[in-house]
């Protein structure tokens, strides 16, 4: 090719597609490159059928395709017809592995040799990046695939899937499920066992390989392939095995070596950091824009929106307001001052240290996930023990802590450009302290996930973050009246450590005597007794370790190592002692928890010759609760199987308070000693759901409940993140006749979930309901609680909490 | 542990780990032993000639307390299944139906006085104790039988069952391919006239004389086996599928019974209520309308 474009747009996602489209309307020379044979692969691939939302509902759509609500069919139905009738320029199987040359003068190579020439770029290629490839001779085969679309698509054939995560283990399942395709089913792993996968998914492999429909090589990798066979190394050699087709999912690695080959700068390490951006989406490298999930918009509107606004920039239109004014507008409208938003935008950016260093582009796009609030004075901004995991930075006035409950007089100021509500958002705990605005106030209130993105994004925010908690965490904790003065030197010394799950900070016998703050996370305490260490003590985060050794000297008398992956902030011992000698009330409030705790240590101490079987049974019953994810958990829902007698009435209850769908399976689950831990939402501290929610649906309630909310898109990330499989994706079924109706005349399904034949027989066209997530909102807004809990008829169904399950109380069932 | 109080206080007790006979350091217990005691010093204090009955204040009383349990009782079905918002605990409504329960024998054997005969009042005593010998049953089973359920069970779940008798019986169509005709015969037995559940018989003692299964396993015995040609590979194969399938079908019989003791009385429980529920308004209506 050698006449060169204007513009190369690289991806046809929803974010290429419309800038081409622009591009093409406004008679820009141009070319779309994509890699695949069609466009728009990552909607492309998603399952048959499934229904597309078009949130945030009210951002306009500013594109010259048309987009809105409905099944991926027709959506790329109208796209391919959009971009064939605009006459946009496409070219198909062409992916750019490399660009040289600079803004004005680029060249594009594409993996087959062509060359393409530009003056600008635009990259829109996603986030999906590319599929880790078998390496193996004979990996490039064309029988080799990396995706598995439609698993009803395959007849007696020989699968072999390699790699056994979830993607894996659900392929091979959806390949073995209908038995009259006939085709015979083989996951390789590389490991032994399977850990790398859910719980659910691996207990229904399991099942699934006893039944004889899947075979399971563990231990195992490809070797070579040929048309028709596989060869595997397995432990004892190698083999040669009959197969037609591999389905390889071992995952993929992210485009950003990528896209740093190309000079563009990202804004940290982290793996969740995005590219540099200027507000017309102009990267690091000049000439290169990056637009979509790239640039961390994934909802398919802002991704449409930047493509057309992109062009326009580049067509020389700098000024053009972006989509998103009007709402950022509205929500700023209540403020008093009334700034336009792109003075109010450089207001907060400036005032709030944590936000100093974002872009003028972060910043809109952390506005529209925020709220900017103003506070009269005396204004209750959130209560002591409210569940709240936000961030607050105050951008003007200043407000007062109320560090002690009984007294509110007592408080403590924070002034302007600071943050508070930070403990929330590390530990996921509930917020410490009432806090009131002192003058008028306005404030920047952070949401959790967007503080989380800019704390990795944006170094220096991660340091303030850390910073000030590290100090009010001390603070609060000790209590005893330390001022911030007090401590300067513990802390100037102190250390923020990330703990794997297992390992120990502190170990029985030592002679170490720092001290430790669980910050996030949850820690066990263990006691060697008779050669086997026996389960102490369960510390969630917010809580401390090791003052024994710390304020009594003498060996640790017990190790403490991570539930979960924690962090600890680790105090200096000689510096916190220096602090003990002037502070003789933090001694005394140090010596008040280690009473109740000695008192554990001694009635273990005086039952464990009578009792080492109780103790037994109490040390793996721990063990295997947090194995469960009790121990991340902040309510679970826990079967007495001592007591159920299968009623399922619980399961019933759910569905009848929630729109007629479960939110739990009681069946299903892991069960140790009796205790059956069922299908259902633990309502983590830190929930895993959360990680990648495109329209950010997933909220923590104010009872601690984790919710998702009705913009569910129904993407399935959450259901994928989750690693207790508690999601389900699916939708309410039609409304049933009421109660009285079925006990007097039998209408209807009757209590709980229909079953599907029902679902089906009523079900009405056109309801405009599609599948979303559904999961466990602990009946939150349901006067009187859990209603799993109150419909169980035996009391063999509790939710607990882990600081109060994993106690002593175990101790007492281990004796009945 | 601040934040604990605030959870403990919006969600009444959720979290108490007790079950129903327990429920409440066995409050419903202790307060359907004092009614009886109460109704029993009252019946021997009073001890009025002609001994107190039906007839009298003390007999009225009794015979009012009675009535308005049995309609509560009555009402627990409903309370059941009727997921409404607001504090209760059906485990607390059960707890009191199981002690005011077996209280009603006392408090109806005193409002009888002792009198019985061949008419709709000592009907309506007689059908008020079936109702309560099967609730105490049940009561019974509830109480002991969870345990065997939980440990049969395992960590596998009844759709797991289902699941994996139906993939083996296609393996055992597939491993059938290669027999003769005799023996495909016997794998059909396996794979055509096996019934999981069966009859209530069946299901209730866990015998399945009949059993395809356990037929063509030996069926298949008798048949031989042994060797090392292929036909003798295949047999073989069927067999470990059989005696697979058969581990499963133990399995989920032994569930089944069970399940089975846990509900049967309550298709005794449930309709002799509502037989009693007629029986005591005829009761009523004639010791109002004809005495
Ligand atoms: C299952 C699922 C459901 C979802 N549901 C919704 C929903 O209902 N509503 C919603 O708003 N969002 C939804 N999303 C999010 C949304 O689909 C994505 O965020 C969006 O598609 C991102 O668009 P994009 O244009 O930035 O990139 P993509 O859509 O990822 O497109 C990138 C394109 O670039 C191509 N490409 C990649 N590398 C190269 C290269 N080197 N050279 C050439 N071409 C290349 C790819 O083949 C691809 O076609 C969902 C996501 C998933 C996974
Ligand atoms: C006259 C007295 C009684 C009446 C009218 C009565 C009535 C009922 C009714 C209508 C139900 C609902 C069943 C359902 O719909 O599932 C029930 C359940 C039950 N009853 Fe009774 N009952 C009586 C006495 C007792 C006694 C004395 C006991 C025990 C000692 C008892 C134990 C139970 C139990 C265990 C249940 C089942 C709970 C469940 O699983 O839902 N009942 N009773
Ligand atoms: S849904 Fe979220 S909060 Fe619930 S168990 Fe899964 S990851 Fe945890
Ligand atoms: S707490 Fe509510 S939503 Fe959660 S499982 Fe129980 S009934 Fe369902
Ligand atoms: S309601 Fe209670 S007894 Fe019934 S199935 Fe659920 S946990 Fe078991």
């Amino acid at each position: 090719m050698a006449d060169k474009v204007r513009i190369a747009i690289v991806g046809s996602g929803p974010a290429g597609l419309s800038a081409a489209a622009h591009a093409a309307k406004i008679g820009v020379s141009h070319v779309l490159l994509e890699k695949t044979d069609h466009l728009s692969d990552t909607i492309y691939s998603y399952q048959k059928k499934k229904y597309v939302m078009a949130t945030p509902t009210q951002l306009v759509l500013r594109a010259d395709l048309d987009f809105e609500a409905g099944y991926r069919e027709t959506i790329l139905d109208v796209w391919n017809k959009g971009i064939a009738d605009g006459g946009v320029n496409v070219r198909y199987n062409a992916e750019v592995k490399g660009v040289s040359g600079e803004k004005g003068d680029f060249t594009l190579t594409l993996t087959n040799g062509d060359k393409v020439q530009a003056e600008t770029i635009i990259l829109s290629i996603g986030t999906q990046g590319n599929p880790n490839l078998m390496r193996c001779p004979g990996g490039d085969l064309p029988h080799v695939q990396y995706q598995l679309a439609d698993p009803g698509a395959y007849i007696d054939e020989h699968i072999f899937i390699i790699g056994a995560g979830d993607a894996g283990i659900e392929n091979a399942l959806g390949l073995a499920a209908d038995p009259a395709q006939a085709n015979v089913v083989s996951i390789v792993n590389r490991s032994a066992d399977f850990s790398r996968a859910k719980d659910a998914n691996v207990t229904n492999l399991m099942a699934a390989r006893d039944a004889g429909r899947v075979s399971t090589y563990t231990e195992a990798s490809p070797a070579k392939v040929e048309g028709g066979w596989i060869t595997l190394e397995i432990p004892d050699g190698e083999t040669r095995l009959k197969c037609d087709r591999i389905i390889a999912r071992l995952g993929s690695s992210p485009p950003r070596k990528f896209v740093e080959s190309l000079g563009i700068e990202f804004t940290s390490d982290s793996r969740d950091a995005y590219p540099k951006l200027s507000p017309n989406f102009e990267t690091t490298a000049p000439g290169v824009y990056v637009i979509g999930a790239l640039a961390g918009y994934p909802l398919i509107k802002h991704c449409m929106n930047q493509g057309h606004d992109v062009v326009e920039y580049i067509n020389g239109n700098v000024t053009l307001a972006p989509a998103d004014e009007p709402i950022l507008a509205q929500k700023l409208a209540h403020l008093p001052g009334g700034l336009p938003v792109a003075a109010w935008l450089e207001f907060l950016r400036e005032k709030v240290e944590i936000l100093n260093g974002l872009s003028p582009l972060q910043m809109r796009e952390f506005l529209i996930d925020s709220e900017v609030r103003f506070y009269r004075a005396d204004e209750v901004i959130f209560e002591r023990n409210s569940i709240g995991s936000s961030l607050f930075g105050i951008a003007s006035g200043s407000v007062k802590v109320e560090i002690n409950a009984a007294n509110p007089a007592i408080t403590v100021p924070i002034s302007a450009g600071s943050i508070f509500g930070e403990v929330g958002l590390i530990s996921g705990r509930r917020r410490g302290s009432t806090i009131r605005a002192s003058e008028d106030t306005i404030v920047i209130e952070i949401p959790r996930n967007a503080a989380l993105k800019l704390m990795a994004s944006v170094k220096e925010a991660r340091d303030t973050v850390n910073r000030i908690t590290t100090e009010r965490t001390v603070l609060q904790i000790f209590g005893s009246g330390l001022t911030a003065h007090d401590v300067a030197d513990v802390l100037a010394k102190s250390e923020v450590k990330e703990i794997k799950p297992g390992e120990a900070i502190i170990r029985e016998g030592d002679e170490s005597y720092d001290i430790y703050i669980v910050r996030r996370g949850s820690m066990v305490v263990e006691r060697e007794i008779g050669g086997k260490p026996v389960f102490l003590n369960y510390i969630p985060a917010g809580q401390w370790a090791g003052e024994v050794s710390l304020v009594e000297g003498g060996k640790r008398n017990a190790t403490v190592r991570a539930a979960i992956r924690s962090e600890v902030i680790k105090l200096d011992g000689d510096l916190f002692r220096i602090l003990l000698n002037r502070k003789p009330e933090l001694v005394a409030r140090l010596r008040a928890e280690m009473s109740t705790r000695r008192r554990i240590n001694e009635y273990i101490d005086k039952e464990k010759d009578k009792f080492s079987g109780v103790l037994d049974y109490y040390t793996s019953v721990a063990k295997f609760l947090v194995d469960q994810g009790v121990g991340e958990a902040t309510d679970v829902l826990l079967i007495d199987e001592r007591l159920c007698v299968g009623c399922d009435n619980c399961e019933k209850a759910c569905a009848d308070a929630h729109d007629g769908l479960s939110r739990l399976d009681r069946e299903a689950g892991r069960t140790y000693a009796n205790l059956h831990v069922p299908t259902s939402c633990r309502h983590c501290e830190h929930p895993h759901c959360m990680t990648d929610c495109p329209p950010n649906a997933i909220h923590r309630g104010p009872d601690g409940e984790v919710f998702i909310d009705n913009t569910c898109i129904g993407c399935g990330n959450c259901q994928r993140f989750c690693p207790y499989g508690v999601i389900r994706m699916d939708k309410p079924p039609p409304k049933k006749p009421g109660l009285a109706s079925w006990l007097l005349f039998g209408m209807g399904p009757g209590p709980g979930e229909p079953d599907k034949a029902w679902k089906e027989a009523n079900a009405k066209a056109g309801d405009g309901s599609h599948k979303q997530a559904i999961k466990c909102d602990m009946c939150s807004g349901i006067k009187g609680g859990p209603a799993c809990v109150r419909a169980c008829p035996t009391g063999a169904a509790i939710r607990v909490s882990p600081e109060n399950f994993l106690s002593v109380a175990l101790l007492d069932r281990g004796r009945e | 542990m601040a934040r604990q109080a605030v959870r403990q206080a919006n969600r009444s007790d959720v979290r108490k780990h007790e079950g129903f006979l327990q429920h409440g350091g066995y409050r419903w217990l202790w307060i359907a032993l004092a009614l009886c005691a109460v109704s029993i010093a009252a019946y021997l204090m009073i001890d009025a000639e002609p001994r107190p009955r039906g007839g009298t204040i003390y007999g009225y009383t009794l015979g009012t307390i009675g009535a308005l349990l049995i309609g509560w009782l009555s009402l627990f079905g409903i309370r059941k299944r009727a997921i409404t918002t607001g504090v209760y605990s059906l485990k607390a409504w059960l707890s009191a139906h199981v002690y005011l329960g077996v209280s009603l024998l006392v408090i109806g054997t005193l409002h009888a006085g002792f009198h019985f005969g061949w008419n709709v009042h000592t009907l309506a005593y007689a059908l008020m104790v079936f109702v309560i010998v099967s609730g105490m049953f049940g009561a019974a089973a509830y109480a002991v039988l969870p345990k065997e359920l939980s440990a049969n069970r395992g960590e596998t779940t009844q759709r797991q069952w289902l699941e994996t008798i139906r993939s083996l019986d296609a393996l055992l169509r597939d491993a059938a391919q290669p027999l003769d005709r005799t023996e495909a015969d016997a794998v059909r037995l396996s794979t055509e006239q096996t019934t999981i559940g069966g009859s209530f018989l069946n299901r209730l003692s866990g015998q399945y004389p009949g059993c395809g299964n356990s037929r063509a396993i030996s069926e298949i015995s008798r048949l031989g086996r042994g060797g090392t040609s292929p036909h003798a590979a295949a047999l073989d194969l069927v067999d470990s599928l059989l005696k697979r399938k058969q581990a499963t079908l133990d399995q989920a019989r032994r569930h089944i019974r069970l399940r089975t003791i846990l509900e049967m009385w309550l298709y005794i429980h449930v309709p002799v209520t509502f037989a009693l529920l007629a029986a005591l308004t005829a009761h009523i209506v004639s010791v109002f309308f004809y005495w």
